[in-house]
């Protein structure tokens, strides 16, 4: 293991910019820092009534209008702790130096490369003035200590894990990021361990196998720390592995429960007071008859994306993947808990409630999309809400504690379903995009990619506005081609997947919550918006583009206020954070790749529209504007 | 086309060089020395077949097909065809999963592939050399099943491996699904349990110990696997060749180049003539069942 010293792979910090000054007494000083910043005058908006009434007291963003609760106080105001800024997933951070006014200014610090030019998703961790970057694979953790001239770096914790794993990722060999908690880094591996390192001196204190890439698993999802424990989920549902949630102790590393998401109750860990609100998503061992015969044994239903966690009720979230086995005539039934959103317990991971978005899922239209947690006037009332924005095409609201769609709107043209009837929680399909047997659906909307994908939105207090990175494509079900898989032949169906209607291929849209309706988006014309999104204090949204653009908007207008180009597509997530010097940077990683991303490398033919898992048809022209890169950027005045 | 070969020319070695170690040597949950990482620079280069060697992208875990220890029929074919050429014969070892061709072929790490559907469209395939058939797998004593139409597989406990890949699977699971007969299926993955020296085995050795009644494979797995087997088994094609819902329960086999390598094609075309007899011969030994070329489609 090298921790210290070793750059064998990685290339220096190289100084761009000047200014980073260290200024240690200044670090995480937030409130003096907001206090010094230049605070404009909130803007006046017809946004603005839905955030009245308020519902109680407890922790305000700063520059909070009245009516909207913090789930979690702990804000990311001058650190960035957790995968997703703050437990309740919000990606926001109060920090008001960066402006609407000044963001012009904003350039380049700093720049540091990785060594590892595949899809760089997920996001840097930023505490005790140390950022923490977990490359792709082979998922080497570097410590950079940002009071040095343009940050040093202070070891490299390379982990080697399996390379076998990198033959079993579906679709690049990505990591989302670490979790931080009782001075140890933890993150998962490709290869099916999680670690704990040593946060100060970067040596590994625990390891633990938690999947098997033997039987197709492979981890790539950040963990979310509850109470003392790790929650990791596990991805490869196209191979047909069992979904499943992991807690780990996070000092000593030990595998204290599993919920699986298919199975019997005892397997799912179903509460004994488990309720779900409607009908449809109720009975005993739900998870097993629901499915053809043994079929749940191979279901998928993968936890990849986001999990967050509401401390009030003690209850995490996090949505669940597509079935196992790709056609859902071999699957029939409902297939849970494939598609759902599941509530469980953040003590013995017992599940309170579920709810399945899609039944048999016929699209490959994964749900592990980020459940935003917000406390906020809505229909009404003042609700605890959860609020996913669907690869469906769909935002759903939530009420988080009973598990009620509150409503379900579409953010993207959506052909599939014509909604969902909030009595009895089921989507009103539309048969004719529906594939089966027997039957081709074309042009279904969205594709297989959903109208977003696993890339966070953020949601600002200040503004109520939920920031959705959205693609716009449709694809046709067709054509059967010889494939061939470890040896055994059949023939393919083809996916083809194209842009949809609207001339635009990508779309940051800004979604009014309360309202359930979009209020302005960004159009991207040839790419998909593939990255995470920051929203600030400062009423700055930031986001990046697939072909290397990194943008500064306007919250509350959607104005372009700035952008730099990277060196490569971005499919990371911004954050924010206060440096030694007391002052705000935005970092950001750029490194194209993914699903879609992957597309861009040079060993994938744009001849082929069905490679890559038919996302080349949509991405043909990603070669035209970038190539894999592995930089992490800082920005700064 | 002749644009489509030139993209396959140049590629960027960017994909990851996976040194052909003893994957089945480990213990697979103990931390593990990586002989080669990432490389860390692109390195754009013209690709063209070794001259002096036939180096060949393989799973090394898959037998009755391939493994590292050599002991699967395209091993053994893959040295004959090495020998006739002239040639070293060397291995480039990686699972056969979503992006082997890319990952290996097309990488230009390796240069043939010793079995793939013939046409099949991301590859130059040569002239077929075996036609095979998915196979029913029973207990010797038992009636045979012969067609999905038997009334039998209504109660039979029926295991098929499932998993499939970029949104389709396999034709036995198509055919059950289109009879409605899913409710006694045990659903296998493809790859099968990769820890284990005969990933694929499992289904086969369900099908011996009674756990379940009949397995429905492709033949070079059925075929080897039952002969195996502890308990006799019988192996029966899939009749008729095929189906109104699953297609072809036939694929002829081919090797496969990248698209741009028309002289190796060519070159492999003819060593597959010359060598016909000795590799029929290999089929026959490892008990891939053969149908005639040209029957079914």
């Amino acid at each position: 293991m090298i921790r210290t010293g070793r750059t064998a792979t990685i290339r220096a910090w190289m100084v761009v910019g000047l200014s980073c000054a260290l200024v240690a007494a200044c670090r995480h000083d937030a409130e003096r820092v907001d206090a010094a910043a230049q605070q404009p005058a909130p803007k006046d908006t017809s946004n603005a009534p839905l955030l009245q009434a308020p519902t109680s007291s407890g922790a305000t963003a700063p520059g909070q209008p009245p009516g909207f609760k913090l789930v979690d106080s702990n804000l990311p105001n001058g650190e960035w702790r957790t995968p997703m800024g703050d437990v309740a997933g919000l990606r926001y951070s109060p920090l008001q130096q960066i402006t609407t006014a000044n963001v012009k200014n904003l350039r380049p610090i700093t720049t540091l490369a990785t060594g590892v030019a595949r899809g760089h998703e997920g996001q840097p961790l930023v505490f005790d003035n140390t950022m923490y970057v977990v490359t792709p694979f082979p998922n080497n953790l570097i410590a950079v200590d940002l009071t040095k001239p343009g940050g040093a770096i202070k070891w490299i914790y390379q982990p080697h894990p399996d390379p076998r794993a990198m033959g079993i990722a579906c679709c690049d060999v990505v990591n989302r990021g670490a979790a931080f908690a009782n001075g140890k880094i933890i993150y998962s591996l490709l290869d099916g361990n999680v670690v704990g390192v040593d946060a100060a001196k970067g040596n590994e204190v625990w390891r633990t196998k938690v999947g098997d890439i033997n039987r197709g698993e492979t981890l790539t999802a950040a963990p979310l720390v509850v109470k003392g424990k790790a929650i990791v989920g596990n991805s490869g549902g196209e191979l047909g592995v069992r979904g499943y949630v992991a807690a780990l102790d996070v000092d000593s590393g030990k595998l204290l429960w599993r919920a699986y998401n298919t199975g019997p109750d005892t397997d799912v860990r179903v509460a004994s007071d488990f309720h779900a609100f409607y009908p449809k998503d109720q009975g005993k061992d739900a998870a097993v008859t629901s499915w053809g015969r043994d079929q749940w044994k191979l279901g998928g239903s993968t936890v990849w994306g986001w999990i967050t966690y509401d401390p009030e009720t003690n209850l995490f979230f996090y949505g669940t993947g597509n079935p196992g086995v790709w056609n859902p005539d071999l699957r029939p039934g409902d297939n849970r808990w494939s598609t759902a959103i599941m509530a469980r317990d953040g003590d013995s991971g017992e599940l309170k409630w579920a709810y399945q978005l899609t039944r048999n899922d016929a699209w490959d239209y994964d749900e592990i999309m980020e459940n935003i947690l917000v406390d906020m006037q809505f229909n009404g009332r003042s609700r605890k809400l959860l609020i996913h924005p669907g690869r469906t095409g769909f935002v759903f609201v939530m009420d988080r504690i009973t598990g009620e769609l509150l409503s379900a709107e579409p953010f993207e043209p959506v052909n599939w379903a014509d909604g969902f009837d909030l009595k009895t929680g089921q989507a009103k399909e539309n048969p004719s995009k529906r594939p089966k047997m027997h039957y081709t659906a074309e042009g279904v909307c969205p594709s297989s990619t959903g109208a977003k994908e696993f890339v966070p939105s953020a949601f600002s207090p200040r503004t109520g506005l939920l920031y959705i990175p959205a693609h716009n494509t449709c694809m046709d079900y067709e054509g059967t081609e010889a494939n061939y898989i470890a040896g055994t032949p059949y023939l393919g169906a083809s996916v083809k997947m194209y842009p949809g209607p609207g001339g635009y291929q990508g779309e940051l849209v800004a979604w009014d919550v309360a309202h359930a309706k979009k209020i302005w988006s960004v159009k991207e014309t040839e790419l998909p918006v593939y990255s995470g999104v920051l929203a600030t204090g400062g009423d700055v949204v930031f986001y990046g583009t697939m072909d290397g653009w990194f943008r500064a908007i306007d919250a509350h207008t959607g104005a372009q206020l700035w952008q730099f180009h990277t060196a490569s597509g971005i499919v990371g997530n911004p954050i924010t954070y206060v440096g030694p010097d007391g002052k705000q940077y935005v970092a950001i990683y750029s490194g194209v790749g993914g699903w879609m991303g992957v597309s861009a490398f040079p060993t994938i033919s744009a001849d082929d529209p069905y490679a890559a898992l038919g996302t080349v048809g949509a991405m043909a022209v990603i070669k035209k504007y970038t190539a894999p890169g592995d930089t992490v950027y800082v920005f700064g005045f | 086309m002749s644009s489509a070969s030139r993209i396959g020319l140049i590629v960027a070695l960017a994909a990851v060089i996976a040194a052909p170690v003893a994957w089945l040597a480990h213990k697979h949950d103990e931390p593990r020395p990586v002989t080669h990482l990432v490389v860390p620079a692109e390195t754009v280069r013209l690709i063209d077949p070794d001259p002096q060697q036939l180096r060949v992208c393989a799973d090394p875990n898959n037998v009755p097909f391939s493994n590292a220890r050599g002991e699967g029929f395209e091993n053994a074919i893959a040295a004959v065809v090495a020998h006739d050429l002239g040639k070293t014969l060397s291995y480039f070892w990686l699972p056969q999963r979503r992006g082997f061709v890319r990952n290996s072929l097309n990488a230009g790490v390796c240069d043939v592939i010793m079995g793939v559907p013939a046409g099949y469209d991301l590859v130059r395939t040569t002239r077929a050399y075996y036609r095979s058939s998915y196979v029913f797998v029973s207990p010797a004593g038992q009636r045979p099943i012969r067609t999905f139409d038997d009334p039998a597989l209504r109660t039979l406990t029926v295991g098929i491996p499932i998993t499939g890949d970029d949104y389709e699977n396999p034709p036995p699971a198509m055919a059950l699904a289109a009879r409605h007969l899913m409710a006694n299926v045990r659903g296998y993955p493809v790859y099968g349990d990769y820890s284990q020296p005969a990933p694929q085995r499992v289904v086969i050795d369900d099908v011996g110990a009674g756990r379940i009644d009949v397995a429905v494979v492709w033949g070079p797995i059925g075929g080897y696997f039952a002969r195996r087997s502890r308990t006799p088994l019988r192996v029966t094609p899939v009749s008729p060749q095929r189906d109104a819902d699953a297609g072809p329960f036939t694929f002829a086999i081919a090797m496969g180049v990248r698209r741009s390598d028309t002289e190796l094609a060519q070159a492999l075309d003819q060593v597959l003539q010359r060598r016909r007899t000795e590799i029929a011969s290999i089929l026959r030994q490892f008990g891939v069942p053969l149908v005639e070329t040209g029957a079914g489609s």
